[in-house]
């Protein structure tokens, strides 16, 4: 039996440390939904998706107010779009768009993700179509989230689609320009992604998962922070990896609870805990803050790198234990917007475009939420994605790139998304040109995976 | 179903006799019940078996919690589950 110290802490950890469950999501397959006439295939996709997740919230809300952790965000992802709706043309492929963002309010779901096609070999007509549509989708919804599968280890990297998601992205961001090009934010570039991660905008309910299944998102950089500086600045790197691990452990108990607890009273299986530290804009919930406590004056500085690989390791070991299925991305994530930490970091001058993909070859999940000048050429999106993908795909793991060419916008000059989106500096983006290399096309062959020095 | 039942605020005469009768009504039976006063505040922490309970876990909460905000006290009832998980293996 527990003891009445340990009622203490783990009320101080909701309380004072802003430990919560950050998102319940429920994915859903569509894949019964295919229809050639769109009408039908929008009518199916509502009625499931309303029809599958219609408690969801309800049992969200119920489960954080009896067990007195509050859980954020309850979502939903389904089946890429495009494996769905692949006969679709442009105009019905943003039909289904609109369809999914009616059905997510029509449950109370804050985003819905799977507007989603998976490229990394090579192009359907309906992933060209859907790709095609991404900017006017996200221009017309205000829930709805989309990917793009780029690459992967085993396919290598497609680089006629990195370059369409260059243009794409930058027209996602000339359509939304009036909100900072949120649309953008909604967009997510994968290398190797994940069928079941629970977080948002890269979720989707991948085509080996079940008719539906929970995944549930812990969070908690606070109580990792507040949990190293108890220990004070005397405690070596081996002490402050066995914290973080003990400290992992006990979030994602929570996390572990939670899931059992939403799957059992939705009547639906549980998929996976995401053993992630997801920070929010809020003070006191950064993970550059945790990197700062370890020691590094400013995150971004020398060391960073090193900081972030024992954060990211010693969660995975920690959660490991405290979860019967772990899945998702599961990692650190470093969103710039969302991480007040990151946030002050780019506008003091110490963390930048370069240091952050160093970062990401030690983390969970790769550029996210940074905001470039509005006049950066396409090309050099497709460069950075190209980039961020060859990291992902030499070393195996998923990486992404969620960037934000903000229109008008200059580097230095202050971009708010709002919520938990939060704000951030535009940051610098290397000027030099990789137009001829982003021209060549072609895939870039997978990796050898062996002779790995 | 045991329940953790936390109480924050100024101190005065009859919290814990007030929460025990809600309790006792709705036949939930206390296990432990550790309590505190410092400066004036009243800091309070009970562990209660709610197997044979009357009463649904969210209806006692708005009970205790409506009770406890007339006396401007912070009441808290939790599903114990959540400490018996993080802090048991």
């Amino acid at each position: 039996m527990f003891t009445i110290d340990d009622i203490r802490e783990t009320n101080r950890m909701i309380a004072e440390n802003r430990l919560d469950v950050r998102t319940i999501t429920m994915g859903i397959s569509l894949r019964d939904c295919a229809d050639s006439d769109c009408q039908r295939l929008c009518h199916n996709i509502y009625e499931k998706i309303t029809s599958r997740a219609e408690r969801l919230v309800a049992v969200g809300e119920d489960i954080g107010r009896e067990y007195g952790v509050p859980i954020i965000n309850k979502r939903i992802s389904v089946t890429p779009i495009s494996l769905v709706a692949d006969r679709m043309d442009e105009r019905e492929m943003v039909r289904v768009a609109v369809t999914l963002d009616r059905a997510a309010a029509a449950v109370g779901v804050n985003f819905i993700g799977g507007f989603s096609a998976l490229v990394d070999k090579g192009c359907t007509r309906g992933d060209q179509t859907l790709i095609a549509a991404i900017p006017e989708a996200l221009a017309v919804t205000d829930r709805v989230c989309a990917s793009v599968n780029i690459a992967s280890t085993k396919a290598g990297i497609n680089m006629d689609a990195v370059r369409v998601m260059g243009e794409t992205i930058k027209e996602t961001a000339v359509r939304t320009a009036d909100r900072d090009a949120i649309g953008c934010a909604k967009l997510v570039v994968f290398a190797n992604a994940v069928q079941d991660n629970p977080f948002m905008a890269g979720a989707f309910h991948g085509v080996g998962e079940p008719e539906t299944a929970i995944n549930v998102g812990v969070s908690g950089p606070g109580v990792v922070k507040q949990a190293l500086a108890s220990a004070g600045k005397q405690a070596d790197l081996g002490m402050v990896a066995e914290i973080i691990k003990r400290t992992a452990f006990k979030i994602t108990r929570v996390g572990q609870l939670v899931a059992r607890e939403a799957s059992r009273r939705l009547g639906v299986s549980f998929g996976i805990v995401d053993l992630s530290l997801a920070p929010t804009p809020a003070v006191g919930d950064s993970v550059a803050h945790i990197l700062e406590e370890m020691g590094v004056e400013r995150c971004g500085g020398p060391g960073t790198t090193a900081a972030l690989a024992i954060l990211n390791d010693a969660v995975k070991k920690g959660g490991l234990m405290a979860s019967s299925y772990v899945g998702g991305l599961s990692g650190a994530f470093i969103p710039v917007s969302e991480d007040a930490g990151m946030i002050e970091a780019v506008a003091c001058g110490s963390l930048t475009l370069e240091k952050l993909e160093a970062m990401t070859c030690v983390c969970s999940v790769g550029l996210d939420m940074i905001a470039v000048p509005g006049d950066t050429p396409a090309t050099t999106i497709a460069a950075i994605i190209a980039d961020e993908a060859a990291i992902g795909v030499v070393n195996n793991k998923t990486t992404a790139v969620r960037i934000i060419p903000v229109p008008g916008k200059q580097t230095g000059q202050l971009v708010k998304f709002g919520g938990l989106l939060g704000y951030s500096p535009i940051l610098a983006v290397n000027p030099w040109s990789a137009g001829q290399f982003i021209a060549r096309g072609g895939r870039i062959p997978a990796p050898l995976s062996s002779l790995t020095n | 179903m045991k329940l953790v039942i936390t109480v924050v605020g100024r101190d005065q005469v009859g919290i814990i006799a007030m929460i025990s009768s809600v309790l006792a009504e709705c036949n939930i039976n206390i296990c432990n019940l550790d309590q505190t006063i410092v400066d004036g505040f009243f800091n309070m922490i009970m562990i209660a078996n709610a197997e044979h309970s009357t009463i649904g876990l969210q209806q006692l909460q708005e009970i205790l919690q409506g009770k406890g905000k007339q006396r401007g006290l912070d009441i808290r009832v939790q599903h114990a589950d959540i400490f018996q998980s993080m802090h048991k293996v």
